[in-house]
């Protein structure tokens, strides 16, 4: 194995080596497999099973060889957040409620994977049920970031992004419910999209809340991004709310400059909180803009400061009722014992109680506490003070977001308020966690697509992401817009100093 | 508003939580921080808006009704904590 050959890797000068013949796949995954065996310690991986990943490899190899037709992804490994399920594979969503559940078929996404040649290479550690932002919620203990190994990967689709920032899969997929790929993308200098809410299936995403979750590329670059976009994107008839439209060629267009360059600076994202090192990287990336003859703008998103605590109820609400099938008798964690432990519990149902104690054991803190406030914010007198008045402030953030791309084609401003911060720091204070995602939430919650992408390193090494927002089914300008950026710049050239 | 010890353990039954009392003490007082800060979510004025509940609305998602493939017994069994050859095991449910 030449161990030059994953060096500053990418998909695009893996599958351009792949398609001359100077590689098998199955030398490259080896390789692969060598790395993700020497960087144990980074807990990327929740699953990864070398026989299944050389077997695959070998197949894609033999149908090259042979001449025959093979996928825009042959033979290159995508590492995939464990909370999509592959056929008769682990798939533990970070959790210990499904620590031995092996789904019975695939995603879609996973099929389009599969279609297209990738070769499924594991399962990435994750925050529980996708609810964190440092991966620290996994039951299987936390993912360390390749730049600083005391600090955190992001959340919730850490090992993903850990996973390609550490050169051990050149793509990965991650999901993005409130932040979980961009915020992990921008602390691990990689790209990251969430695609507008319909664009990806998510049939076989293990919901968490529905109304919000989209699947998404990690990726070293937006010529790899747009590639692995392209290939999970478009309508499934198993998704009904997955939306039918054309699925552009993001590779095809990603150089061509956009028609138009008109970019909306929020105050909103330059709020109290903010960190001076990526507040200075974002302003400077709006110079960059402007040198290549963008139209800078200042745009107003008055309800943004409320996007945190809409989502507070929207999410955990949504999550209590999708997490209410965990419950020990079709699938997942079943306790041993349900006999009465605690004041009151005698006079409840022993089937209540079998349920009440497999999910105490089968959840975490996080989870409980989110199936808690959902539960609360949606019982009788309270939904409406709670629930419905969330919902109706979530349209107005939509409806600022509308009136701000009247303006503009696309908004600018930080991905992440800090750069990664280290383990432990946050994990006593729920509230501070939430607010790691302060300028991620809002696209969730108007189904907007948003795209981080590297634009920095702090004094301390520490990547810094750059935020850009686009209007709903505008992921070709918005991958456009960026690329912009990317070619003044090579913020998405430097990679961790990670010794295996 | 203030929750007490008492109605975050009747939420955590509606909820199929086993708390223990110390797990109860620290999500009363989590919560109540949290519902603390979601409070503000009633200073907008938000007269006349109407819900939203998908940030793309699609309504009316029709299909065929026709038979499809189910997924085979045993497969839709293999995950079961407890089963016999053709059903899943839950505690008796009628005394």
């Amino acid at each position: 194995m030449n161990a030059d050959l994953l060096k500053d890797a990418t998909a695009a000068t893996l599958l351009a080596q792949l398609n001359a013949g100077e590689v098998r796949s199955e030398e490259l995954v080896r390789g692969y497999l060598d790395r993700a065996d020497a960087l144990k310690r980074l807990n990327v991986f929740v699953h990864l099973d070398p026989d299944h990943v050389l077997d695959q490899a070998r197949a894609v190899d033999a149908r090259r060889a042979a001449g025959e037709p093979v996928g825009p992804l042959a033979g290159v490994p995508v590492a995939i957040k464990d909370v999509l399920c592959v056929e008769k594979e682990p798939t533990t969503c970070g959790s210990r409620m499904l620590k031995d559940f092996r789904p019975p078929y695939d995603a879609t996404a996973i099929v389009k994977l599969r279609e297209a040649g990738a070769i499924l290479f594991g399962k990435t550690n994750m925050d529980e049920f996708a609810m964190g932002s440092s991966t620290e919620n996994s039951a299987y203990g936390p993912t360390l970031n390749p730049w600083d190994e005391e600090r955190i990967p992001g959340g919730s689709s850490g090992g993903s992004a850990a996973a390609v920032a550490a050169d051990l899969a050149p793509l990965s997929l991650g999901t993005d419910t409130g932040g979980s790929i961009r915020q992990p993308a921008a602390v691990c200098g990689l790209v990251g999209l969430k695609p507008t809410y319909g664009r990806v299936s998510r049939y076989g995403l293990i919901a968490f809340a529905s109304s919000l979750d989209q699947i998404g590329p990690f990726a070293h670059d937006l010529a790899d991004a747009a590639l692995l976009l392209r290939v999970i994107s478009g309508r499934d008839e198993r998704d009904a709310t997955s939306v039918d439209r054309p699925v552009p060629d993001y590779v095809a267009t990603l150089d061509r400059k956009p028609e138009s360059l008109r970019i909306g600076v929020a105050r909103e994202f330059f709020g109290e909180g903010l960190d001076p090192e990526v507040e200075a990287a974002v302003r400077e990336a709006i110079r960059v803009y402007e040198k290549a003859g963008a139209t800078i703008k200042d745009v107003s998103l008055p309800n943004s400061k409320y996007g945190v605590p809409a989502y507070y109820i929207v999410a955990p609400a949504e999550c209590s009722s999708n997490l209410s099938r965990y419950d020990g008798t079709i699938f997942g964690h079943r306790a041993e014992d349900w006999s009465p432990k605690y004041p009151g519990e005698d006079a409840l149902h022993p089937l209540v109680r079998m349920m009440m104690a497999s999910r105490a054991e089968g959840f975490g803190a996080e989870v409980k506490r989110r199936i808690m406030l959902g539960t609360f914010c949606l019982s009788a007198g309270y939904a409406d003070q709670y629930y419905n008045q969330a919902l109706k402030v979530r349209r107005l953030i939509r409806n600022d977001f509308d009136a701000a791309f009247q303006d503009v084609d696309v908004i600018l401003g930080p991905t992440s308020p800090s750069p990664a911060f280290k383990l432990g720091e946050r994990t006593a204070d729920p509230l501070a966690m939430y607010l790691s995602d302060i300028y991620t939430i809002t696209a969730n919650l108007a189904g907007i697509p948003g795209l981080s992408l590297p634009c920095g390193l702090t004094k301390s090494n520490l990547p810094i992401g750059l935020q850009l927002l686009a209007p709903a089914f505008a992921e070709e300008n918005l991958l456009r817009t960026a690329r912009v950026f990317e070619r003044a710049t090579d913020w998405h050239t430097k990679r961790p100093a990670i010794g295996a | 508003m203030s929750l007490s010890t008492e109605e975050v353990a009747k939420v955590a039954v509606l909820a199929r939580l086993r708390l223990s009392p110390e797990e109860l003490q620290t999500f009363t007082g989590q919560l109540n921080a949290i519902v603390d800060y979601v409070a503000q979510l009633q200073e907008p004025d938000t007269t006349g808006v109407e819900p939203l509940a998908h940030g793309v609305e699609v309504r009316n998602v029709f299909r065929d009704d026709v038979r499809g493939e189910a997924l085979p017994r045993e497969a839709a069994l293999a995950n079961a904590p407890k089963r016999n050859a053709e059903s899943f095991l839950v505690p008796a449910v009628l005394d």
